[in-house]
């Protein structure tokens, strides 16, 4: 178990009195899951993804990440956890336009105190999976936006964090590099064992997710996990193949992701 | 860390650029207007100090009471002694007698009979064997005809009265006045050479004779109405002035004599304590201005800067940042832009109060006919204030700026930063 939601309310303030965004919601998550909160614009998912992720606190109930109760973390315990533990995608890619694509990646690893030479081990491994060794020295306005995402997630994924929190990290991407991207983030799940978690309502995610987590007007609506988790759109790309071998990333960082990207 | 963000500061020309010349426009127009003002203003007090007042004067406490009659019968005497004294005890300062004093010129025709008279209003000083008092009161640039006088019995006077009455160089004049003592004292002159000032209160009819023939004339033995006390080589200094005259008054706080010597200090003389107050806190106003002034563009730079960024500040706390950490780095970067705009502000100042300073402003023109003793240019003065003054508000308005703009990080809640730019 990774994450657990326990009757979980928030409220907003809105004038004299108060929004329910989210009505008591239950949920477990366990190490490894690839599941999306999928639901209307509107019903919730980005504030449980912000309060799973300690970037806002439950007004009722309480979420457990990591052993952590998020309710009960002050301001600088709930950044410990994000700095360790936690990676997070957005919709807009959040890039810092002045930085390189190295930089961009290299700058959470600055907080955890490594030494340079690990660092650049690190986000040279990293953009290896993703597939963008060769623009290392470009700034995010030189890149397309499928791009962009690309290195949001190696920025996400350069800690190797535990859980991985992605709100629409697709909404602004074509249908061909959506799909890229969900390929990337799905094999680095499955190779790395890092936990995905989505807020979405793009059918492209949807049709990669093991666990679909339906959202509506702040209250879990349903919980499916398919069996066979649905893969056509998936088997379709041409891009497709090395990918499901299952030896450990970490020996090989060289080659065979960038390869298969 | 702080490394890291330097480098974006220093790439985002937004962020470094504009709040660096804006700091060092406001740091540049801080240190010259420093420099000048305290350069006139310090100017003015000199030249007052130079021409009638000293740094401090030394008088008898009644002639001090009545200074603006010119008493010379309550002059101070012995004044070798005082003056040997006064330098033992402040050896500091150099020290000058002068005597002030009114009278009346006679101008004889060949038979002795009266051709032209005149007021003149005097000053005793030591013109023979030394030109410091010449140099002091910055009397060469307004010698237009003849020369200093070289030997006794010669004096200078106002160009203005001199043609007035008719005189040309090497005209016997008579001084009428009245002596020490009461009596009426005469005394014949010889005009070397005429000044104009272009202070109507000077040229109206100013005489200058050398302190001896003054005192011989109005029977004035080893006495002088006025020692006037000056800092060797340095400009007024009031704290240093009230010092001086307080040890020097102490001594005789408890003497019977009447005439016992009493020093004064410039400030509390012809008005000057106004001039010597804003001298003093002429810094501090100009400093509070710009701290103020800058501080709000900054600020609203900042916030605007800061809107720009909430997209960094939410990915820097989603990394793992606390808001705390977020806000101190960029006090930190005001910091640096505050040192980086007001280290490039000082020196760009300094390079233009320069030539201020050295060659100045000649204002003499627009001065015609003042009524004041004010140096005919204009010049500013570097002084050790001037290479850190701009420091303060450059570096506390960029700080104050920034702190006031980084409230809006713990206003908006965590999340909110990422809604921001999601809109
Ligand atoms: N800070 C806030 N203040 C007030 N209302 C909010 C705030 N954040 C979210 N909401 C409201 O909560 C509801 C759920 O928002 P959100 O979680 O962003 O939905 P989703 O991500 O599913 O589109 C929306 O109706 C939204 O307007
Ligand atoms: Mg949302």
């Amino acid at each position: 178990m990774i994450v657990e939601v326990k009757n979980l309310v928030k409220k907003f303030p809105i004038g004299d009195g108060f929004f329910t965004a989210l009505k008591g919601v239950n949920l477990v998550f366990t190490e490894g899951e690839f599941t999306g909160l999928v639901g209307p614009s509107g019903s919730g998912k980005t504030t449980l993804l912000n309060i799973i992720g300690t970037l806002d606190v439950p007004s009722e109930g309480d979420v457990i990440v990591l052993s952590k109760s998020v309710g009960n973390l002050n301001p600088k315990e709930a950044a410990q956890l994000r700095k360790e533990e936690l990676g997070f995608i957005f919709q807009n890619y959040n890039l810092l336009p002045v930085y390189t694509v190295f930089e961009n990646v290299e700058f959470p690893l600055l907080l955890l105190k490594m030494s340079a030479g690990e660092r650049k081990k690190r986000v040279l491994e990293t953009l290896e999976w993703v597939g963008l060794t060769d623009k290392v020295k470009s700034r995010p306005s030189q890149l397309s936006g499928g791009e962009c995402q690309r290195v949001a997630i190696a920025r996400a994924m350069v800690k190797r964090p535990r859980l991985v929190l992605a709100d629409e990290p697709t909404a602004n991407l074509d249908a061909a590099n959506s799909h890229h991207i969900l390929q990337t983030m799905e094999k680095l799940n499955r190779e790395l064992k890092t936990t995905f978690i989505f807020a979405t309502h793009d059918e492209k995610v949807i049709g990669y997710l093991h666990r679909i987590i339906r959202l509506a007007d702040g209250q879990v609506v349903a919980d499916d996990s398919p069996l066979n988790p649905p893969k056509g759109d998936f088997k379709s790309e041409p891009s497709e193949g090395t990918f499901t071998n299952n030896t450990s990333l970490n020996s090989s960082p060289s080659g065979r992701l960038g390869g298969a990207l | 860390m702080i490394q890291f963000l330097f480098k974006g500061l220093m790439r985002d020309k937004s962020r470094s650029l504009i709040p660096i010349i804006v700091v060092a426009l406001g740091v540049i127009i801080t240190v010259f207007l420093q420099s000048l003002l305290s350069g006139v203003i310090g100017d003015s007090i000199e030249s007052t100090a130079n021409f009638t007042t000293g740094h401090v004067k030394v008088m008898t406490r009644p002639y001090s009471e009545n200074s603006s009659q010119l008493p010379n019968d309550l002059a101070l005497v012995g004044v070798d002694t005082l003056k040997e004294s006064l330098q033992k005890q402040f050896p500091e300062m150099t020290w000058a007698e002068r005597i002030q004093f009114g009278g009346l010129l006679d101008a004889p025709d060949s038979n002795g009979h009266t051709r032209s008279q005149g007021n003149v209003s005097g000053m005793g000083i030591r013109l023979l064997n030394s030109t410091e008092e010449i140099t002091r009161m910055n009397l060469v640039p307004t010698l237009v005809s003849g020369k200093f006088p070289s030997k006794p019995g010669e004096m200078l006077m106002s160009d203005e009265l001199c043609r007035k009455m008719k005189l040309k160089l090497g005209d016997k004049v008579t001084l009428i006045s009245s002596g020490m003592y009461g009596d009426m004292a005469m005394y014949n002159f010889t005009v070397s050479g005429t000044l104009h000032f272009g202070i109507a209160m000077l040229d109206r009819g100013l005489m200058i004779a050398d302190i001896e023939d003054v005192r011989s004339a109005l029977n004035m033995e080893n006495a002088s109405g006025e020692i006037l006390g000056f800092f060797t080589n340095a400009r007024y200094d009031n704290k240093l002035a009230k010092e001086a005259a307080k040890s020097f008054n102490a001594q005789y706080v408890s003497s019977q004599d009447k005439f016992a010597p009493v020093m004064v200090p410039l400030s509390d003389m012809n008005d000057m304590g106004f001039l010597v107050a804003y001298s003093e806190n002429v810094q501090g106003i100009i400093v509070s201005i710009f701290i103020i002034a800058m501080a709000i563009v900054l600020w609203n730079a900042g916030l605007l800067g800061g809107l720009r960024r909430y997209g960094e500040f939410g990915l820097r706390l989603a990394i793992g940042e606390s808001k705390h950490e977020v806000y101190l780095t960029i006090v930190a970067e005001s910091l640096l832009i505050g040192i980086i705009g007001s280290v490039i502000g000082v020196i760009v100042g300094l390079l233009i109060s320069w030539p201020m300073q050295t060659v100045g402003w000649d204002i003499s023109s627009m001065m015609k006919d003042s009524n004041f003793l004010m140096p005919s240019v204009m010049r500013a003065h570097i002084s050790r204030t001037t290479y850190y003054i701009g420091f303060v508000p450059g570096i506390l308005s960029t700080v104050i700026g920034a702190m006031l703009a980084g409230i809006g990080i713990y206003k908006r809640q965590t999340a909110n930063l990422f809604k921001e730019l999601e809109g």
